[in-house]
């Protein structure tokens, strides 16, 4: 076909100043930095009516983001970056960072992604949030969110795109911390802060490295020049990246806190904790694919990240009771799946967007369905008090389905395109990691099929005081329209290779070349999803014990420590941390401070003695004058001699 | 109009006329207070507005006159981009210290109006130390400011104010001899070169010292600065004298003159001693990162809240040193920001935690608990303190620690990649003292902590706004700092190496090209 012979692995994309609708492209983030300023500062008088106001402006932010989008459909595929100069913000000797705004397919699509779900789970948490004494403050947080995000996907530099990195990592504090009164809340939200800062230490070093390398961080003017630069360096740049994207998108090592965040609201889960924030690692190293393409030691440590956090996090996923636990453990090894893709090159970045798209609608809409359940549950999620909630709530059922079945990579549900194209691109790389990406589909249809049968099939294991009923329509309906993304947003984008068309000018394209037929690749996935998605049912369909069994393979064991990654923190970092504080605070009391007062003392005792001179005796002060006089005498004659 | 002799001379007659005040008349003591410390506010404003930043002098609003003739003294007083941005900082937190202390001295045997008077004496010296372009001038103002901060710990402090307050003095005055021996070394040498001795700072920085010469007397500058700044392994007066006084004497002690050792550096040490500052480098550069990381895992292990700030600061100083001596316009101009920014986010920390302290009477963290449910304003401001403490990018304290990082990192990666680790303990610190005090369920003891009072959001309110606003736009700042540096970089004879694809960097060596040409 003629498109594919355009098809062009090195970015092809050129930047213009922004005109037309979008010299705009600020208002973009402002309307939801509006929200955030007013409720918070405003306070108590917004109670009544902050929630609509802070649902109406990224519903506006995500109006203007589709007129852009039809703009941009309008001009020829290369001409469609523009970028938006607003003001000279850090500027020293020969560094510059400005505040600037560049749009392009990438970043627009993100847009679309960002405004829209999050447009969704502002409605839904509207009733979600309706009975919550702080509910201004959530809103305030989400807005503040979603432009902090806005800011991290728009940025025209890494400086200023680390603003929004840190912003999404502030949202994400304030509202795993919502429910501060809760120590395990409190906890969990440091946690996370202080694991997304050792990934910021990566970025903030490959700032610096860029610099050097490039003497620019703004994105044209380092990835123009990034041919030009030696080896090593993009390969320092491409694993302090990752190490920057391991933090945000709770990749191993750094995975640990994304499980305990799940201690935030459940609306908050569904669009930082999957849909969006959690992707940001991908985008960046996908923006900052340039460098990788040209690195490719830092790319084998991006594949292998992303194949050893999408096995770990399916296997978490197999062992958890709690539903939200189990979806956490979900989206950790599906963004593997995404890491694992940009890791690939030109053959992964579409496909690597295209699953991150599939998955923000896929699994908001799991996570709002989970939170609709947990709503009608008196905010349990323990899934063996579940089962049979099909009867209940048929809504909520049907959207999850929808939800479980685009995950699980069924056709024609959208994880199954999506999927399948990074299992070809995988397998196109080499066999490891082809294989492993294909085994991880088996345990992910394992594990979401282990849930959704805990969840909604089955019989009741409910408790007591437990009356469910569907969801109010504020709830469900954003629940109907996630459902029918999930359902048709990857035949959609799959249509004619429109997604890869669409992002080809800003990450290059390659078409992957597997070593074995693709549609073996495909046969052989699904039979293992279908294996998978069976020994679940048949395990968890009847009688599930009510209390977790103890007596269960050690892997089971240690699933269910999460692979035992906060022992491993624990044991390597936090107590030796403690101790050497303590060691510290003890050294620093005695032993500088001792010095220091000992000088002190030792004056003192000088002074002690000295003054035992000051008799009073007129006899023995003249004595000493005659002293001094001698010996300044001799002073003044050693000098002059 | 004489700016900066207007400047002395309006908080000097404030000083003298609350003194004069009658004891029984605390308020009106505090009220003339504040509103001489608004009037220095504003003459620095519309002298900031007068201030040309792309003025070919060195030195704008110069003031001399001949003072004691027969050493060459003269109280000449002027300003460059760096010291006006830290005038205006003890400018801006002299009200807000006033507003926010307003009943800090109450409690007190010693009169309120006392602790009001000695304040805006205070703020005489600390514009008058950043004013002087006479060497000597600046040394009787840094060994002067000592006194109004001796009796605000000493009078005004807690309980064991007296111990803190000696310890203090001695120290700082221990740390000045060495400079007043150098400065008569100085005198020496200019006297031998110039004919006739002198203290003016210009004159000074042309003295072709050899450099045995220039490392005995930088020698005597840096221990007085090192000391004052403090830094590591000088630094164990700070935490007691921060966490004896008020918290507004605290927030002026390590907010601004703390800042008089680093802006020693920076002005005094690096021009007139070039040779010996490139010398010493390696030697600050240690020195600073141990502090780095010392000073927060100190601030990790404290129990006490005000004690855990002093640490931290500490740990910031290391920062602002590192900046000064890794030679760069971007090292320099980071710091020059980051002692601004750090008066601001440690003025925010030390007032809040003081409004928290006031009401439960405690001030270690064990004492307190879930403060976010009674007093949620409190909590908020305390957050939003703490994170520009630990560089949230977004606030004000970003720009500068990133600056600093990345001008170390383009002549020493290998310190610039240690230092950045005191981001990860920095969100420690902060983030614990936040959970431990602010979360969870409400402790026996703070259920009566009230929310914050009109007076105090109007007090802590401006430094917030100043935080983020100088995080989005810090154009104002930087424009007048850089050029300031530029001169520095010139007076030391260093410039900027090259980056970029064809320059010569290394990860280890750091970029060495464009240097000393």
């Amino acid at each position: 076909m003629a498109t594919d012979l355009l098809a062009s692995a090195t970015p092809t994309i050129t930047y213009a100043p922004a005109d037309g609708v979008f010299t705009y492209v600020w208002v973009l983030i402002a309307l939801p930095v509006l929200g955030a300023a007013i409720l918070l500062m405003f306070g108590r008088r917004t109670d009544s009516w902050g929630q609509y106001l802070a649902t109406a402006l990224p519903i506006g932010s995500f109006v203007l983001a589709v007129v852009m989008w039809f703009a941009m459909l309008a001009k020829p595929s290369e001409d469609r970056g523009v970028i938006q100069h607003l003001w000279d913000w850090v500027f020293v000797g020969n560094f510059t960072a400005n505040v600037g705004l560049q749009l392009d397919q990438l970043s627009l699509t993100f847009v679309l992604l960002i405004t829209g779900v999050g447009s969704l789970i502002h409605v839904y948490s509207i009733g979600y949030m309706a009975d919550d004494p702080k509910r201004r403050l959530f809103f305030a947080y989400l807005n503040l969110f979603v432009a902090a995000m806005l800011l991290l996907v728009l940025a025209d530099n890494y400086l200023l795109l680390y603003v929004g990195w840190e912003g999404v990592g502030l949202a994400s504090y304030l509202l795993i911390g919502f429910w501060q009164y809760k120590p395990t809340a409190a906890v969990a939200a440091k946690k996370a802060f202080v694991v997304n800062r050792v990934g910021d230490f990566g970025l903030s070093v490959a700032i610096m490295v860029i610099f050097v390398t490039f003497g620019t961080v703004t994105f044209p003017e380092v990835f123009a020049q990034a041919g030009e630069a030696s080896e090593g360096s993009l390969t320092w740049i491409g694993l302090l990246l990752l190490l920057a994207a391991c933090g945000k998108s709770a990749q191993f090592p750094l995975q640990s806190w994304l499980l305990d965040a799940m201690e935030g609201p459940t609306p908050v889960s569904a669009l930082i904790h999957a849909a969006t924030m959690v992707t940001a690692g991908v985008y960046l190293i996908a923006r900052s694919n340039a460098l990788f393409d040209l690195a490719p030691t830092a790319q084998l440590f991006v594949i292998a990240v992303g194949a050893i956090t999408l096995i770990f996090g399916a296997i978490i996923g197999c062992a958890k009771d709690e539903i939200k636990k189990a979806l956490a453990g979900s989206t950790m090894s599906q963004i593997g799946y995404m890491i694992l893709a940009v890791g690939l090159g030109p053959i992964g970045y579409a496909f690597a967007i295209f699953h991150l798209v599939n998955h923000g609608f896929f699994k908001a809409n799991m996570f709002l369905g989970a939170g609709s359940v947990m709503h009608a549950f008196n905010n349990q999620e323990n899934m063996r008090r579940f089962g049979a909630i099909r009867t209940v709530m048929v809504i909520t059922f049907i959207t999850f389905g929808a939800g479980w079945l685009a995950i699980m990579g069924v056709p024609p549900f959208s994880g199954f395109y999506s999927k399948d194209k990074i299992i070809e691109a995988g397998f196109a790389h080499s066999w490891a990691a082809g294989v492993t990406a294909m085994i991880g589909a088996g345990i992910t249809a394992f594990y979401m099929t282990r849930l959704f049968t805990m969840t909604f099939l089955g019989k009741k294991r409910w408790t007591e005081d437990v009356h469910p009923h569907e969801s109010p329509s504020v709830m469900t309906i954003p629940l109907i329209i996630l459902g029918i993304l999930s359902a048709i947003s990857g035949f959609v984008l799959a249509w004619n290779g429109a997604i890869e068309k669409w992002l080809e000018p800003v990450v290059g394209f390659e078409h992957p070349d597997p070593p074995i037929p693709i549609p073996l690749i495909s046969g052989a996935t699904l039979a293992l999803v279908i294996v998978g998605a069976l020994l679940a049912y048949q395990q968890y369909r009847r009688d599930v014990p009510i209390t977790a069994p103890t007596s269960v393979s050690p892997l089971t064991v240690a699933a269910r420590q999460d692979l035992y990654g906060d022992a491993f923190n624990e044991t390597v970092f936090m107590r030796p941390g403690q101790y050497l504080t303590r060691a510290l605070v003890w050294f620093d009391n005695r032993s500088i401070d001792a010095t220091v007062l000992a000088l002190g003392s030792a004056t003192a005792g000088l002074s002690a003695r000295l003054r035992k001179w000051q008799t009073g005796f007129s006899r023995s002060y003249a004595l000493s004058m005659l002293a001094g006089a001698f010996l300044l005498f001799v002073a003044m004659l050693v000098v002059r001699l | 109009m004489n700016w900066l002799l207007t400047l002395l001379l309006v908080p000097a007659v404030g000083a003298v006329l609350v003194a004069l005040l009658p004891k029984d008349k605390p308020e009106l003591a505090k009220q003339v207070a504040f509103g001489f410390s608004i009037a220095t506010l504003v003459l620095v404003i519309a002298m900031a507005l007068q201030f040309d930043p792309n003025s070919s002098q060195p030195f704008q609003f110069v003031t001399s006159t001949p003072w004691i003739q027969s050493f060459g003294i003269s109280f000449a007083l002027g300003v460059d981009g760096i010291a006006l941005v830290l005038i205006a900082l003890a400018a801006v937190l002299v009200p807000v210290v006033i507003l926010a202390g307003w009943n800090e001295a109450d409690r007190s045997d010693a009169p309120t109006k006392g602790y009001f008077a000695l304040m805006l004496a205070l703020l005489v010296c600390m514009i008058g130390v950043f004013a002087a372009v006479d060497v000597f001038l600046f040394y009787v103002f840094f060994e002067v400011m000592l006194i109004p901060m001796y009796f605000m710990i000493g009078r005004y402090g807690g309980a064991r104010r007296s111990y803190a307050a000696v310890k203090f003095l001695i120290v700082s005055l221990f740390g000045g001899l060495f400079m007043l021996a150098s400065l008569i070394g100085l005198y020496v040498v200019s006297q031998r070169e110039f004919g006739a001795g002198t203290f003016d700072f210009q004159a000074l920085t042309q003295l072709g010292m050899d450099a045995n010469t220039q490392r005995m007397l930088f020698l005597g500058f840096f221990f007085a600065f090192a000391v004052k700044a403090p830094l590591w392994p000088f630094h164990t007066w700070l935490p007691d004298a921060a966490s004896e006084a008020q918290p507004g004497s605290a927030v002026l002690l390590v907010g601004v003159l703390d800042k008089v050792g680093t802006f020693g550096m920076l002005r005094y040490c690096l021009p007139i001693f070039p040779e010996a500052s490139q010398f010493y480098t390696p030697l600050v550069i240690v020195i600073s990162l141990v502090g780095i990381v010392y000073g927060a895992l100190l601030a990790i292990g404290q129990t006490d809240i005000k004690r855990l700030i002093a640490y931290t600061s500490v740990s910031h100083f290391g920062f602002i040193t590192l900046g000064i001596f890794a030679m760069t316009s971007q090292g320099q101009s980071g710091s020059t920001l980051y002692m601004v920014n750090h008066g601001f986010s440690t003025a925010a920390l030390f007032l809040v935690a003081g409004f928290l302290m006031s009401r439960r009477g405690s001030k270690f963290v064990e004492d307190y608990g879930g403060i976010h449910k009674v007093a949620p304003l409190l909590a908020g401001f305390f957050l939003i303190a703490g994170l520009s403490s630990l560089a949230l990018p977004g606030m004000s304290s970003f720009v500068s620690e990133f600056l600093v990082l990345l001008g170390t990192y383009v002549r020493y990666p290998v310190a610039a990649v240690i230092a950045t680790t005191g981001i990860i303990l920095a969100a420690l610190y902060i983030l614990l003292l936040y959970q431990r005090t602010m979360t969870g369920p409400v402790k026996p003891g703070c259920e009566d902590v009230k929310d914050l009072t009109g007076r105090e959001m109007l007090a802590v309110t401006p430094l917030v706004a100043l935080i983020i606003a100088l995080g989005v736009f810090p154009a104002p700042a930087l424009d007048v700092i850089n050029p300031a540096v530029d001169q520095t970089l010139v007076a030391v004879g260093v410039q900027d190496p090259q980056v970029g694809v064809t320059a010569d960097c290394d990860f280890v060596d750091g970029c060495v090209q464009g240097e000393g040409q």
